[in-house]
């Protein structure tokens, strides 16, 4: 009877990051429906969230995956640049002299962009791995390398005219109805859902992040591993890119700075332990989710100035990660009582 | 025996790029050692110099920081345009007085959070400082202030001595505010050497639990470590205002990478324990020519960002292999062998 009970506290405890998301997301929406309902419940307001939240989505699914092996990326906006400065050349040079693309450009030029994501990402993982430098400066050495190059590749400028096509495809709208950017992301979630739990892939990195020395001596190419997971996150910033150049219909090499640090937040928030080995993909989406609706949300008051977005994201991410530390000491807490009425019995 | 330790020194090979670099800028410009490049060059150094300092002391503990540069936006916004509402017509002592007390006080924020509830301090210091941002510009509604008080104004244009280069005609000034560095430095140099806060610091970042048994009041001396950062950062934003004599809210944001990676390039291992200040002045140093001299090189200011990525990667690669090298167990018996 005892074990049931411990099991149920274990099982809520376990999900205390997931069941607070909810709870927050839930404070927000019903705050929402009482103070702007016709502005924020509407197809038009869900459809613009759903376009705009895959461009950092996938940058955080990324350090995500980083994360849980005990590393960090802090070069996503770096890779997402450099592959979506790449792909929109790609394009312009495939482009017919009036502007209309050829049927194979689009799939072409993504698969391109992504290729250049997954190089840049295994660059990351060599230089992790192999050179053994520590992952947050490995990877801050890489942004300023990739924002560098981006910014030679476009000689500071912004790259425009690109065929409008791209956009019209990757930004638009699949049956009227669903954003093409929330595709991409929904189909980037399941794959990588599908490798962290359903494959030995996953099982792999968590060791990895819980205990690298453990890992080694269990038989694990660790090496390998590092290099894969940096360069899934190397082509999920990619994708992030790509949805960025059809959104604003340019790119550049300084768009979407903020997104590094907003990424991590994201990832934090959503429950994924910066030491590794712990964090689930569930989690990252809802905060990915209740960060945008909060963002959307707050824009919804005029009277409310945006800035006060950071102090707020701040703000939550302090506080969560301070009930965190009430909630993880009571649970030590408990256990050593446990173990103390066991020795007295 | 002197030559033998010094190349066992990572301080010794930045040194020598150092050197190589001048010499290579020297060949392409004939710019590099003239007096007035020098002095331009120093004065470049002062802010960075300064956070150095500070990123450096968390990086020693264990932590990192990247914080600082709101949380010193944050305090010289409030302290310039209090000034001003005030019409204040004072010297340097009263902002100097302010930006350090509410330097602290947010430093104290950081300190609190990551001593107490002993959380990462990448994730505390990365939500301060946009909760730092957030409050600048959201609640105090900040925008660029163009007239700074006139004592503030005067003390970042006072020159200790102006250096002319012949040839040129250039001249350009030696800020009084390199006094500061001079002074940060010295103090700190005695503080991290000589007392028991500044050895606790390479005792937590050796490690926190022996640290601990030890004896030394670990929570005391993150706390501290974190208010003299505040303070440290506050006052470096203090003389960048003063040098621009003008206030811009925004215009130090996103620098913490740059100076965190000056002093990983100085030898600071980032897992915490070792390093030293001259090595972290030196890779500040590198990273402040690298910035400066691009451009008496012929090459365009957009390769920048290439070149400092470079740098890292390479910097930072060279002094890790190091240490594989050093824990090879291969080698580690070659070295036995031949004592």
């Amino acid at each position: 009877m005892k074990q049931n009970n411990r099991g149920l506290w274990s099982f809520l405890n376990r999900d205390v990051y997931l069941t607070r998301l909810v709870g927050l997301m839930i404070i927000w929406l019903i705050f929402m429906a009482i103070f702007r309902f016709d502005r924020f419940y509407t197809p038009i307001s869900f459809q613009t969230m759903a376009a705009q939240f895959p461009e950092f989505g996938l940058m955080s699914l990324g350090i995500m995956l980083c994360m849980i092996t005990g590393g960090i990326d802090l070069s996503v906006v770096g890779v997402a640049n450099f592959a979506s400065i790449s792909s929109a050349l790609l394009l312009k040079e495939m482009a017919y002299e009036n502007g209309v693309l050829p049927v194979y450009a689009i799939p072409a030029a993504m698969i391109f962009g992504m290729i250049v994501g997954g190089l840049a990402g295994a660059m990351n993982g060599v230089l992790i791995s192999k050179v053994k430098i520590p992952p947050i400066l490995a990877t801050l050495g890489s942004l300023e390398l990739f924002t560098g190059i981006a910014i030679v590749l476009t000689r500071g400028k912004a790259v425009s005219d690109i065929p409008i096509r791209y956009a019209e495809t990757i930004a638009g709208r699949l049956f009227g109805v669903i954003p093409m950017q929330l595709v991409f992301f929904v189909l980037m979630a399941v794959i990588l859902q599908f490798l962290l739990t359903r494959t030995t892939y996953g099982t792999k990195i968590y060791m990895l992040g819980t205990n690298i020395t453990a890992a080694k001596f269990s038989g694990l190419n660790t090496d390998l591993l590092l290099i894969k997971t940096y360069m899934l996150s190397g082509i999920c910033a990619a994708m992030g890119g790509l949805i960025m150049l059809a959104n604003y219909n340019s790119a550049r090499a300084d768009y979407g700075t903020v997104y590094t640090l907003q990424c991590i937040l994201i990832v934090v928030l959503g429950g994924v332990n910066p030491a590794g080995g712990k964090g689930r993909l569930g989690g990252v989406v809802l905060a990915i989710c209740v960060l945008q609706m909060l963002s959307s949300g707050l824009n919804r008051f005029p009277q409310i100035s945006s800035f006060y977005i950071p102090l707020i994201w701040g703000g939550v991410l302090i506080l969560v990660m301070v009930l965190n530390y009430f909630t993880e000491n009571k649970k030590i807490r408990e256990s050593s009582n446990d173990s103390n009425t066991k020795k007295s019995a | 025996m002197l030559v033998k330790k010094l190349m066992r020194q990572n301080e010794t090979y930045i040194f020598f790029v150092i050197v190589l670099l001048a010499f290579v800028i020297q060949a392409r410009s004939g710019q590099f050692f003239t007096p007035n490049n020098i002095v331009d060059l120093a004065s470049a150094l002062v802010v960075p110099g300064l956070m150095a300092i500070g990123a450096f002391m968390v990086i020693i503990s264990g932590g990192i920081d990247v914080s600082f540069p709101a949380l010193a936006s944050l305090s010289i916004y409030i302290t310039t345009s209090t000034l001003l509402d005030m019409n204040y017509q004072g010297g340097m002592l009263l902002p100097i007085v302010m930006v350090c007390v509410l330097g602290a006080l947010f430093g104290a924020v950081n300190g609190f959070l990551i001593a107490q509830f002993n959380l990462p301090p990448l994730i505390v210091t990365l939500g301060m400082s946009s909760v730092f941002r957030g409050f600048m510009q959201g609640a105090l509604n900040s925008r660029q202030l163009a007239t700074i008080p006139e004592g503030m104004s005067s003390f970042g244009t006072s020159a200790l001595f102006v250096a002319q280069n012949r040839t040129s005609g250039l001249s350009s000034r030696m800020p009084v505010s390199f006094l500061i560095l001079i002074v940060v430095l010295i103090i700190i140099f005695f503080v991290l050497k000589y007392t028991m806060f500044g050895r606790g610091l390479y005792a937590i970042g050796g490690n926190e639990t022996s640290a601990r048994r030890a004896g030394f009041n670990v929570w005391k001396i993150k706390f501290l470590l974190y208010v003299i950062v505040g303070v440290i950062a506050s006052l470096a934003g203090l003389i960048r205002v003063c040098m621009m004599t003008q206030c811009h809210p925004t215009n130090m944001l996103g620098m913490e990478m740059m100076i965190i990676a000056g002093v990983v390039l100085g030898g600071t291992a980032i897992t915490g324990g070792t390093g030293s200040l001259t090595g972290c002045m030196f890779g500040t140093i590198l990273i402040v020519m690298v910035q400066n001299s691009l451009i008496l090189m012929g090459i365009p200011t957009f390769w920048q960002g290439v070149f400092l990525g470079m740098l890292i990667i390479i910097g930072t690669g060279i002094s890790a292999y190091q240490v594989v090298r050093a824990n090879d167990p291969a080698r580690k018996n070659l070295g036995r062998a031949r004592l």
